[in-house]
C-alpha cells in the first residue's frame, strides 16, 4: 500500500504511530488505531519500521550485530537470532560478511540493511517512510527491489510514503491519499487513484508520473565568459584525493551539473569549488571578472570576499542557519557586506516575495519545512548575488512543488547571466538545467 | 604471544583499575618502577607493533614529563635546595617526588592506553551488561552514541564551512564559536532523537527481557588477567615495603 499527500497531512506521523513511536508527549491524538486488534505500543516487533536517512537507523557497528539487535529486544534464543540474521540479509540482497562495519556501506545498503534488521524480528506489518529520497538512482533501485522481495517471500504488508509515485505505482495493490485537513482524500487500485485524483495531487507536490511539474520558459543569454577553472584539480577531505584529476571550466550564463554515484566524491568537489575545502593538489582558479583583485584562489579569499563572487548552498540547509527569525537570516549576507540599510531591506523584500517566504518573516528558520528550509538557504546565499552560485543535492527529498519552484528560481539567475554549480543525481533536475555536466566516478 | 585482543575488555579494565588502586596509595619511586618494569615486560610479550605501541601511547610519554617538571619546580621542599626563584624552588625532596610522579603516570598510564588499544565497543558493551549487570538501557544507548562521535565530527565541520560561506567567518572567533556550539546541540540532539526513534522501532526499551546475540565469555584467560593485574601491583607494593620506601597516602 502507498500512502501518498501533500506536506504536513501527517503521512510519517501516520506511520509512527503504525509503528508505536508516538509518546504521549508528543501531542495529541483522538480516536484508535489498531495493528492486530490491540494498540501499537503494545505490538511491538509486529510493526518494523525503515526511514528517510539512512546515517540515523544504523545502530551498531557490525553489520550482523546491526540486524541481530531487534531479536535480542524480543527476547529471541541466540541460535535462532543469528539463524535470523541470515536469512534477513539474504532475503535483502545484501551480501556483506557478518562484521563488515556498518559506516562502510553505501546509502542503498544501509536502507537494504535496516530492512534485513526490521525483517529479522518477523513482522506483519513494515511500513517505509520515504525510504529513497536520499539515495542515488542505483540506490533506488536496490532498495524497491528488496522491499518487493520481502513482500513476496513473508506475505508481509508493507505501506510506504514516498513523493515519487512512479517508484512504486507499478508494485503496489492499493494507493492511499491524505488530505492536509486530515482525513482521506482517495483510496483505491493505483490506476483508479492516478486517474483519477493525478491532477489534483500533481498541483499539490506529489510526483505523478502523467503529470509533470512544469518546467521554466528560458530566454536569451548574454555571451558567455569563464568564471572559475579546474586546474588539474583533485579533491578530497583530509590527507587522501577522491577521484581522478578535473580539468573544466565554469562560464557565465550557464549551468553545470556535477553527477556520479554516491561517495564519488560530489559534495566534496562542490565545497573545493566554492573556495570553502583547500584542493589536494592543483588549483580552482578564478578569472578576474570574478576575482575583481581578490586574488586568483578562492581558497584565500576572506569570508567576506566570497559573499558577492561565490555563493554556496549546504545539502543540510540547517548547517547554515544563524539567527532565530528567517528575516534576520536573510539580513547576514547585506549586513556583513555593509550595504546601506534601506538596500538591504530592499533586498530581503525582494527575497521574500520572490521565494514565497514573507508570511514566515518572523519564525524560526528550524521549524520551518523541508522545502521551506531548502528555498530560505538558497535565499540567503541569493542576498549577497554571488556571481556564482554552487548548491549541493537543492532538490534533494523535495516535493514536486519546490522541485518546479526551485529549477525556475536557477534557470532564472543563469538567464540573467549567473553561473550556477549543482550537485546533483536528480536526472530530471539535470537534464532541465545544465549546460554541461561533470561525471565523477 | 598473548592474544590480548580476545579477553574480555571488562577483565583488562578489572586489571587496569587494580594495578592503578595499588599505585595511588602511595608515592614512592621504588613500588612505581617495580611496577613498571614489570608491565613493559608483559606489555613486550603482547606483541604489539612498536609504531602502534609508540603512537597509541604518545600522550602518556608526554604528560609524564610536564607532570614531573610542575612537581620539580613547584613540589615538597625538603633537605639542599639547588635553585630558587620567586615560587621555584628546586631541592631533593621536590626532585625525589618529580622521579616518583614521573614513573607512577607512566606505570599507570601505560598499561590503560596499552589495553584499551584492542578492546571494541561493542564486546565492552556486552561485557558491561552481561558481566558486570550494568542495566542494558543505558549501556547500549552508551553504545549507539558513541557509534555516532563520527556523525557529530561531519556536522562541526559542515558548521564551520558553512559560517566562512555565509560571510561571518573573518571575526569575532569566540562569539561565534559559542552560536556554532550552539547549533551543533541542536542537531546533535536531533540525531539523538531520531536514533531513539529507530532503536525504539526494534523493540528497544520494551517490556521483554532481551536476550544477547554475543555471549561475553568469562574463563581461564580473563581470571588469569585479573591474577596478572593483582600479582604487578602487590610485586610493587611489597618490593615498596621491604625497601623501606613505602609511605602510604592514607593516614
Amino acid at each position: 500500500m502507498l500512502v501518498l499527500g501533500e506536506s504536513g497531512a501527517g503521512k510519517s506521523t501516520f506511520l509512527h504511530a503504525l509503528a508505536g513511536v508516538v509518546g504521549d508527549d508528543e501531542g495529541e491524538s483522538e480516536g484508535s488505531l489498531l495493528v492486530d486488534g490491540a494498540h501499537p505500543s503494545a505490538t511491538r516487533g509486529r510493526t518494523g519500521l525503515v526511514i528517510q536517512d539512512p546515517d540515523s537507523q544504523v545502530i551498531l557497528e557490525r553489520v550482523g550485530d546491526d540486524v541481530a539487535f531487534g531479536c535480542e529486544n524480543l527476547g529471541v534464543p541466540r541460535d535462532e537470532t543469528w539463524r535470523r540474521v541470515r536469512e534477513s540479509l539474504a532475503a535483502v540482497g545484501l551480501d556483506v560478511p557478518l562484521d563488515r562495519n556498518t559506516s562502510a556501506l553505501s546509502g542503498g545498503q544501509k536502507q537494504r540493511l535496516a530492512l534485513a534488521g526490521v525483517l529479522a524480528m518477523r513482522p506483519g506489518l513494515i511500513v517505509l517512510d520515504e525510504p529513497t529520497a536520499n539515495l542515488d538512482p542505483a540506490g533506488v533501485a536496490e532498495v524497491r527491489d528488496a522491499v518487493i522481495r520481502v513482500a513476496e517471500s513473508t506475505g508481509a504488508t508493507i505501506v510506504v510514503v514516498e513523493h515519487r509515485v512512479s517508484v512504486w505505482s507499478d508494485v503496489v495493490d492499493r494507493i492511499v491519499v491524505l488530505s492536509a485537513g486530515g482525513g482521506v482524500i482517495a483510496d483505491g487500485a493505483p490506476a483508479d487513484v492516478l486517474s483519477g485524483q493525478g491532477k489534483e495531487l500533481a498541483a499539490r507536490g506529489v510526483w505523478i508520473p502523467q503529470f509533470p511539474p512544469p518546467r521554466p520558459q528560458r530566454s536569451e543569454r548574454a555571451a558567455k565568459h569563464s568564471l572559475l577553472a579546474a586546474q588539474q584539480l583533485r579533491v578530497g577531505r583530509g590527507k587522501h584525493a577522491l577521484g581522478s584529476e578535473l580539468n573544466f571550466e565554469v562560464m557565465s550564463s550557464s549551468a553545470l551539473a556535477i553527477t556520479g554515484p554516491n561517495g564519488a566524491g560530489k559534495s566534496t568537489l562542490a565545497l573545493t569549488l566554492g573556495g570553502l575545502l583547500t584542493p589536494i593538489a592543483g588549483a580552482v582558479a578564478a578569472s578576474a571578472t570574478l576575482a575583481k583583485g581578490a586574488g586568483e584562489h578562492p581558497i584565500r579569499w576572506k569570508s567576506r570576499e566570497l559573499l558577492t563572487r561565490i555563493g554556496t548552498v549546504f545539502q543540510d540547509p540547517e548547517h547554515q542557519l544563524l539567527t532565530s527569525t528567517v528575516r534576520a537570516e536573510l539580513e547576514v549576507g547585506p549586513r556583513a557586506l555593509k550595504l546601506p540599510g534601506a538596500e538591504a531591506d530592499a533586498r530581503v523584500d525582494e527575497l521574500l516575495t520572490r521565494l514565497r517566504l514573507e508570511k514566515l518573516a518572523g519564525a524560526n528558520p528550524f521549524t520551518l519545512s523541508g522545502g521551506e528550509k531548502r528555498r530560505l538557504s538558497v535565499a540567503t546565499a541569493l542576498a549577497t548575488r554571488p556571481q556564482v552560485l554552487v548548491l549541493d543535492e537543492p532538490t534533494f527529498g523535495q516535493d514536486s512543488r519546490t522541485w518546479s519552484e526551485m529549477l525556475a528560481l536557477l534557470a532564472r539567475l543563469v538567464d540573467d547571466g549567473s553561473s550556477v554549480i549543482a550537485v546533483s543525481h536528480d536526472l530530471e533536475f539535470v537534464e532541465a538545467l545544465a549546460d554541461s555536466t561533470v561525471v565523477l566516478e | 604471544m598473548i592474544p590480548i585482543a580476545a579477553i574480555n575488555p571488562v577483565a583488562k579494565l578489572g586489571a587496569g583499575v587494580i594495578v592503578s588502586l595499588f599505585l595511588i596509595v602511595t608515592i614512592d619511586w621504588v613500588s612505581a618502577s617495580t611496577a613498571l618494569v614489570l608491565e613493559l615486560a608483559i606489555i613486550a610479550l603482547m606483541g604489539i607493533e612498536p609504531r602502534q605501541f609508540w603512537l597509541r601511547t604518545l600522550p602518556v610519554w608526554v604528560a609524564a614529563p610536564l607532570t614531573a617538571l610542575t612537581i620539580l619546580l613547584y613540589g615538597r621542599y625538603e633537605g639542599d635546595v639547588y635553585f630558587e626563584f620567586l615560587l621555584i624552588r628546586i631541592s631533593d625532596g621536590s626532585i625525589e617526588l618529580a622521579l616518583a610522579t614521573f614513573l607512577r603516570v607512566l606505570a599507570i598510564g601505560l598499561p590503560a592506553v596499552v589495553l584499551f588499544i584492542s578492546i571494541d565497543p561493542t564486546d565492552f558493551a556486552d561485557g558491561l551488561a552481561q558481566r558486570m549487570r550494568l542495566p542494558d538501557r543505558f549501556v547500549l544507548g552508551a553504545l549507539a552514541a558513541v557509534r555516532m562521535v563520527g556523525l557529530f565530527l561531519d556536522d562541526w565541520r559542515s558548521l564551520e564551512l558553512a559560517r566562512r560561506a555565509r560571510g561571518v567567518a573573518d571575526r569575532g572567533r569566540f562569539r561565534r564559536l559559542a552560536g556554532q556550539g550552539f547549533a551543533f546541540l541542536v542537531l546533535s540532539i536531533r540525531r539523538g532523537s531520531k536514533l531513539s526513534i529507530a532503536m525504539e522501532a526494534r523493540g528497544f526499551g520494551g517490556d521483554t527481557p532481551r536476550t544477547w546475540a554475543r555471549e561475553s565469555r568469562w574463563g581461564a584467560a580473563e581470571w588469569f588477567t585479573i591474577v596478572i593485574g593483582t600479582l604487578v601491583g602487590l610485586t610493587a607494593t611489597v618490593v615498596a615495603v621491604l625497601t623501606g620506601n613505602w609511605n602510604s597516602i592514607v593516614g
